[in-house]
This record gives structure tokens, C-alpha cells and sequence, in this order.
């Protein structure tokens, strides 16, 4: 195939010429970044949580009135949930994966030093470690004589009364490896406000209830410290009981004390759909330009490639006549878009990469990986192909005979 | 002219209907992709408060201790009990209003509404008139209601329809965390957007449905929300909300001149200092003072993918209008014949240019009016996602000007290129070969 003519025929056609190549550098450059955003949100959405998502169910009540005995009242409320048929484990927690609101706090390697080590989430309840069906990689589980009541806790922060603290303390390996790089963490020390706190547990993943920045997101330490919140984690036996299990459950909760108020209850798999619903929606509308560009770009290659083909007529008909074959001219559209695709690929590569990094500078995001740009370019060739097959296929079936015709 | 010329356009639109629609698609879909991000754009970086919001600042001042000190840094975001309540009392601004958001629950007196939580603002008595808050019925409660810790409320309308059927219930009980509350006032609709007085509590979450003096709310112990932050000792511990160094609160002030303004930074200042002479504050005076917008700024109010969304938009819409140029000039050189003719019967390259532009502003506006139903369309979808601010998203007035401006001025200025190629024409060369 002669590329030398195709050339200079497009010399001729500067402008137009011009505007494909455009058109498909600011596709291709868009439609890269794009779908680097949309991967890096589905990765986002498919986050490890470290707990049993499918068979757990989380519920929050709240009293409306004042009450006195709230442990009591706990002690009744975790027994009748036990007696469920369906339910594994129950435990009242502090805090859930996924739950958005947190109390988190910053924590130090040393006492004396000014700024924190890093922050961390700090999850508490008796019974958590089974309860979310975690993976306890190193260590034990915390044991019943390490728990305190959390008003006893509150109130020895006060009077800073440090026998009245936890010390022991579980964390994630995410969090392990980031305080001691390549060492062992059981029985390491942290300090928490001035109290130190030793490890006696690594758990595989705990991901935080919210989370503010990705590199941090497994930054969760577990205390003994037993919870009267009213809200409550329970474990089924099967994903299948779950349903079953949240109704009656909350029948349960109203019926021993129905001077309450049902503030949440949901599976976890509902709360994980809840918690990234902008990520999805992003990925959505993002997806939707992408297909809406392509298409642009693909009917703006038909629209001009028809264009050429009506006021090529001529020329290809003296060119049939002087022997061309049919496929000898589809050949040279096809030739005449690659050249115009390939041009406006390498173009578009390169503002693909100038987007990308004013995206890290403004939004924080990874460098765009290679890999983009092969599967980019190989696209933008095969859609500008597929748009050209039309006018292509129609000055392939030009006749000789238009030569002899004045148009 | 300008009619014939319309009348050239349309026939001349109408006879390759193909690339017609082409163009007038690529238009539609560009400007109703941009239209819908600019619209939920326009809609989110708007001013809570037009008129007042130039006049409400939000002082910060840096109560912490020597820990984790980095000269420079910025004051906390909120401020602790005591210095706003120091603030609220010496009065040195217009008007001045400490709160904090909360739940609370609401106990209906008839059996058939099950107890609930509402969302509650416990605040100081300017708040009403300071943030122009509309009533209904009844009044704000007064300073001297403040300082009485007086068991008084004020619901929504919202609220109001809920438990008291609409009707003025001025006067009426209602019970909260076991406590009875005189109804004393019912607000209009009020939705400030951003939920600027307490980013915290949710962007652009609607406004609270109960008001209770903030007094009042710590009397009787209805629950706080929102975020605390402790340095020190400080455990974030309820019964002791009122001396932990700690921030949970926002105060805001009035302050109705620059000198004001200026005057206002001088006392913030003192103020620290005096703190820092009693040893409270351990750290040198810092203040700022931001005005209302600018503390939304500072707090990035609107979230990062919704301006990615738009820049994306625009992207769209570019390549949308090189699209259109592509196609136009192709339809405009194909007719170089009719153009010759045209030239060659007298008409100038300016008429001829005259007539091409609004051949493409007639597929401006018709991009533009596919663009405004692609706009409602996708703003209806925006309305069906579940972030916060999704029920806020609708084209207003301003919005429906910008689609028709930014179709018809885009398209004019894609057209520009074409048209002036088509001018270029040489009328007797066209000629010869017909």
C-alpha cells in the first residue's frame, strides 16, 4: 500500500484532516483517564472489609427516655438475640465497618514525642473477633478478664485513673506493619493519650467505619472494652438466614423494651452498597461518557469519510478505470484513517498523560500505568476502522464508468 | 436578509437530514452532559444566604495545647464551651449565635405517631435573626430565655404538619427525652444550601426540625452530634462537655461593616491573648476571621467529583463541537457549487459568511433544545442517586439561560471556521466546472 499519496492527498485536506486527528487525540486522552477513574473506583468498591459481610446484620436502638441500667439491659437484650434460631454470634459494639461515623484517635510509639505516630480507628465490644468473623493472623483474641466496662473507662480517663484503662490492645496487620516494618508486633507498646497499650493480637483486616484516605483504610485497633450502646452486631448461620433473622431480631428488641426507637438496621452487604454509592454512581456516569464519546468520535469519522468519499467520486473512478481493484480503494480509505488514528493516538497519549497529572496535582491520583496506552491505542484503531468500513465499502463500489462522466 | 437567510438554513438543513442530525446531536449531547454537571455545579457552590451571607464571619481562634504545635497551622475548625460562651456574652459583634447540631427524642402525644429521633440545632437566641430564618408562627426565644435555660422549642414546618397537623401550635407541649417543651415557634420552609453553619452535620443536609436553646440542651443532657476533637486530657466525655479542652462547637457573629470586621480580628486577638496571660491557651495568638463563603472554601464544600465531573463534561462537549466542525465544514464545501453561484450573482463573502453563521446557529439552537431535554433528563437521574445533595439538583432560571448561550455561542464559534473556508470559495472556478 502506497502511503506516499495518501499523504499528500491530505495535505489538501489540511483542515479537515486536522479535525479528525483532534477529535480522536481528545477522545483517546479523555476516554484513557476516564476509565483509569472508573477502575480505580470499582477496585475502591471491592475493598477488603476484614469481616463476614454476607452473614452479618447490624442494629441500632436508642431509648427515648432516661435510662439508669443500660448494662443490665444489654446482658437482656444480647441473650434474647442469642436465642434466635439462625444467629451464630452477637456482640454490642461501639463502632461497625462501613458505618461512617468513628471515633478515631492518634496514637505514639513514644510518649514524649510532640506529633502522633498515625491515627487509627478505635473499635470496641466484647465477643468482636468472631462475632465479624475476623482472621486473627498472630497472637490471641482478647480474653474475659481483659475487658472493662466503657463508663468505668470514661470515667478513669477523668480522674486518670490508669488501672481503670485497657492495656491490651488487638490491631490489623496493615496497622502492625506500618508501626514495625518487618517485626513482630506481639507484645510491642503504643501509647494512647500517655497510656501505653501492648499488642497481644494481629488481626488479618479490619477496614475503618470511615474512611478518609485509601492508604489508611486498615488502621483499626480493637479494645477490650464492653459496650451498652444499643447497637448491636449479630452473625447468622447462613446468608440465607438473614432476612429472617433481621425481623425477628428486631421484633425481639422492640418486645423486651418497647420504649425505643429502631435507629438502624441493616446487613452488612446493604451498608457496603450504601457506603460506596458515589463511587458507583461516578463509575456509572463515567462509563456513560466514555460509550458517549466513542460514539461521537466514530459518527464524526463516518460523517467526514463520507464527506471524502462523495468528493473522491470522481478520482476513484478514474482510478478504477486506470485498473484499481474494489479492495485496492477500500485498502486506501483504510490506510488513510489508520495514518489519521495513529497521528491523533500519539497526540492524544500525550495529553493523555498531561490530564493525568493534573489530576494527581488537583484529585490525588495514581499515575496513569502503562498499560493504558496499548489497550487505548488498539481501541481507537479498531473504532476508527469500524467507522471507515462504511464510506470505504461505498467508494469501493464506485464503478470505473464515473471517469467518463462529468459529475 | 436575516429571515431569507433563516429560510436558506433550514432548506438547506432540511436536504441532508443525515448530517443534520448528526450535528445536531453531537450539539444535544455535549451541552446536556455540561448542563447537567454545571447545573449540580451551580447548585452546590451557591450562596446559602444572598444578601446576608457578606456579613456573617466565622471567627477561629487556637485554644489547644503545646502538643503536636507546628507554627502557622490553621485554628481548629470549632471552638470549646467556654470560649463561646466567653464570645457569645461579651457581645462584641451585631449579632453572635454558639450552637451545636444533635438528636433528640420526640415523644408525640397522640399514641398513634411512634416515638422518633429528629435532628435537633441547639443554638443561642440571635441565630433566627442572624441567619434570616423564616417563621410561620410565633417567634425565636429571647436572651433572657437563653440565660433561663427555659424549656422552650422551636420545630419546622416540616415537623409541625407531622405532629400538629399544620396548624398554629404555638403554645402547644411537646415532649422530648421525657422533658415537656412549649412550642413558642414554627419556621417556614428554610433550607440554607450548603448547610453552611455546620459543615460537620452533613454539606448539604436540609435544616434541623427542632431548635432548642443550647442551654437548655446541656441542662437536661440531649445528645450532641458531630464531630468532637480533644488535645490534652480531654476524652470527649458527655457530663463534662462544658470544661474538656475540646471543640464541638460553631459560633458565628454578624458583623455588619469593614471597620466592624477589622475591630472584631483586634478583640479575637486580645482575646487569645488575655487566654494565654491566664494560661489556658498555651499557644501565641492565632485568628482568622473568614467570611461565610470563604469558610466554605476553606472547607472544600463541594465534593471533588462533582468539579471532575464537569471538567469531564466540558471535555465531552469539546470534542463534541470538533466533531461539529468537522461536519459542518464538510457540509458547507460540499455546497461550494450553490455558494458559487451565489458569490457570482453578487453576493459578498461577508453575506455569504452572514448566512453560513446562522446556518449554524439555527443547529446551535436545535443542539441546544435536544441539550436542555438531555439536561432534564440527566438531572433527573442526578435526583435519583443518593447523595445529599441530590434532591437540590434542578435547572433554575439562570441555568435554562446558560444552555441556550452556550449551545448558540459554541456553535457560532464552531461554524466560524467552516463558514469563513466556505468564503474562500472562487466563485469562477465553481462555475467552470458545473
Amino acid at each position: 500500500m502506497e502511503i506516499l499519496p495518501i499523504l499528500s492527498t491530505l495535505r489538501r485536506h489540511k483542515i479537515t484532516a486536522f479535525l479528525v486527528v483532534i477529535e480522536i487525540a481528545l477522545t483517546c486522552a479523555i476516554v484513557c483517564n476516564a476509565v483509569f477513574i472508573i477502575n480505580q473506583r470499582l477496585q475502591r468498591m471491592d475493598m477488603d472489609s476484614g469481616v463476614d459481610e454476607h452473614r452479618l446484620l447490624h442494629i441500632q436502638v436508642a431509648d427515648i427516655g432516661a435510662v439508669s441500667d443500660q448494662k443490665s439491659r444489654t446482658l437482656t437484650d444480647l441473650a434474647a438475640l442469642r436465642q434466635i434460631p439462625g444467629v451464630s454470634e452477637v456482640a454490642s459494639v461501639a463502632q461497625v465497618p462501613f458505618g461512617n461515623s468513628s471515633s478515631n484517635t492518634g496514637i505514639k510509639l513514644d510518649p514524649k514525642q510532640k506529633l502522633s505516630t498515625l491515627n487509627a480507628t478505635m473499635y470496641s465490644g466484647e465477643n468482636m473477633v468472631p462475632t465479624f468473623g475476623m482472621q486473627l493472623v498472630a497472637g490471641r483474641d482478647l480474653q474475659s478478664d481483659d475487658y472493662k466496662d466503657f463508663d468505668d473507662v470514661v470515667r478513669g480517663a477523668a480522674a486518670k485513673d490508669a488501672k481503670a484503662l485497657p492495656h491490651v490492645v488487638l490491631i490489623t496487620q496493615g496497622m502492625a506493619n506500618r508501626l514495625w516494618p518487618g517485626q513482630q508486633a506481639l507484645g510491642k507498646q503504643f501509647y494512647l493519650l500517655d497510656y501505653p497499650m501492648t499488642v497481644v493480637g494481629v488481626v488479618k483486616e479490619l477496614v475503618r467505619p470511615s474512611i478518609w484516605d485509601d492508604s489508611t483504610k486498615s488502621y483499626s485497633m480493637i479494645f477490650p472494652m464492653r459496650m451498652a450502646r444499643g447497637e448491636y452486631v449479630i452473625r447468622t448461620k447462613t446468608p440465607e438466614d438473614r432476612d429472617r433473622v433481621l425481623a425477628a431480631a428486631v421484633a425481639k428488641l422492640k418486645e423486651i423494651n418497647q420504649h425505643r426507637v429502631v435507629l438502624k438496621k441493616h446487613t452488612f452487604d446493604d451498608m457496603r452498597h450504601d457506603f460506596f454509592q458515589n463511587d458507583r454512581a461516578m463509575a456509572g456516569l463515567l462509563i456513560g461518557v466514555c460509550v458517549a464519546l466513542l460514539i461521537v468520535t466514530a459518527l464524526g469519522i463516518v460523517g467526514l469519510g463520507s464527506f471524502w468519499v462523495a468528493q473522491r467520486r470522481r478520482q476513484i473512478g478514474v482510478r478504477r478505470a486506470l485498473g484499481a481493484t474494489r479492495s485496492n480503494i477500500l485498502h486506501y480509505f483504510q490506510t488513510e484513517n489508520f495514518l489519521l488514528a495513529t497521528i491523533g493516538i500519539a497526540v492524544g497519549m500525550v495529553l493523555a498523560y498531561g490530564i493525568n497529572l493534573l489530576l494527581m496535582v488537583h484529585y490525588e491520583l495514581p499515575r496513569l500505568p502503562g498499560i493504558y496506552f496499548p489497550v487505548g491505542a488498539v481501541s481507537l484503531w479498531i473504532i476508527g476502522q469500524l467507522a471507515v468500513l462504511g464510506p470505504a465499502m461505498r467508494a469501493a463500489a464506485v464503478p470505473p464508468v464515473v471517469a467518463t462522466r462529468s459529475v | 436578509m436575516f429571515t431569507y437567510y433563516l429560510d436558506l438554513a433550514m432548506r438547506s438543513l432540511r436536504r441532508n437530514t443525515m448530517l443534520t442530525a448528526l450535528m445536531v446531536l453531537a450539539i444535544a449531547l455535549g451541552i446536556g452532559a455540561s448542563m447537567t454537571t454545571l447545573t449540580v455545579l451551580h447548585v452546590l457552590s451557591g450562596d446559602p444566604l444572598p444578601g446576608a451571607s457578606g456579613t456573617l464571619f466565622y471567627p477561629r481562634i487556637d485554644p489547644r495545647d503545646m502538643d503536636a504545635y507546628e507554627e502557622g497551622k490553621d485554628p481548629p475548625y470549632q471552638v470549646t464551651w467556654i470560649d463561646g460562651m466567653n464570645m457569645l456574652h461579651a457581645k462584641r459583634a451585631d449579632r453572635q449565635a454558639l450552637m451545636t447540631g444533635g438528636s433528640v427524642p420526640v415523644q408525640p402525644a397522640q399514641s398513634s405517631v411512634d416515638p422518633f429521633y429528629s435532628d435537633a440545632r441547639y443554638t443561642s437566641s440571635d441565630f433566627f435573626p442572624m441567619f434570616r430564618v423564616p417563621f410561620l408562627y410565633g417567634r425565636p426565644w429571647s436572651v433572657e430565655e437563653d440565660d433561663a435555660k427555659a424549656r422552650v422549642v422551636v420545630i419546622s414546618r416540616k415537623l409541625n404538619e407531622k405532629l400538629f397537623g399544620g396548624k398554629d401550635s404555638t403554645g402547644q407541649t411537646l415532649r422530648m427525652k421525657d422533658t415537656a417543651f412549649r412550642v413558642i415557634g414554627v419556621l417556614d420552609e428554610w433550607r440554607p444550601n450548603p448547610h453552611f453553619y455546620d459543615i460537620d452535620t452533613g454539606r448539604y443536609a436540609a435544616s434541623e426540625d427542632v431548635f432548642v436553646p443550647l442551654t437548655t440542651s446541656r441542662d437536661i443532657r440531649l445528645e450532641h452530634d458531630g464531630s468532637t476533637d480533644c488535645w490534652g486530657t480531654g476524652g470527649g466525655d458527655e457530663d463534662h462537655a462544658e470544661t474538656q479542652p475540646c471543640v464541638w462547637l460553631q459560633f458565628w457573629v454578624q458583623l455588619d461593616s469593614a471597620a466592624k470586621v477589622a475591630a472584631y480580628k483586634e478583640y479575637l486577638v486580645h482575646y487569645s491573648q488575655e487566654q494565654h496571660d491566664l494560661g489556658r491557651f498555651m499557644r501565641a495568638p492565632n485568628v482568622q476571621l473568614p467570611g461565610l463563603m470563604e469558610w466554605l472554601d476553606i472547607n472544600k464544600v463541594v465534593p471533588g467529583d462533582v468539579r471532575l465531573q464537569t471538567w469531564l463534561a466540558f471535555g465531552f462537549l469539546l470534542v463534541c463541537l470538533v466533531n461539529t466542525i468537522g461536519l459542518m465544514l464538510a457540509k458547507f464545501l460540499r455546497r461550494a457549487g450553490e455558494l458559487g453561484v451565489r458569490r457570482a450573482l453578487g453576493a459578498s463573502k461577508r453575506e455569504v459568511f452572514m448566512q453560513l453563521l446562522i446556518e449554524s446557529g439555527v443547529i446551535g439552537l436545535a443542539g441546544g433544545l435536544g441539550g436542555l431535554l438531555l439536561a432534564f433528563a440527566g438531572l433527573w437521574l442526578v435526583r435519583r442517586q443518593p447523595s445529599d445533595y441530590a434532591s437540590l439538583a434542578h435547572l433554575d432560571l439562570a441555568m435554562l439561560l446558560t444552555t441556550f448561550v452556550l449551545a448558540i455561542g459554541s456553535t457560532l464559534l464552531a461554524g466560524l471556521l467552516p463558514a469563513w473556508r466556505a468564503c474562500q470559495i472562487t466563485p469562477a472556478l465553481q462555475l467552470k466546472s458545473q
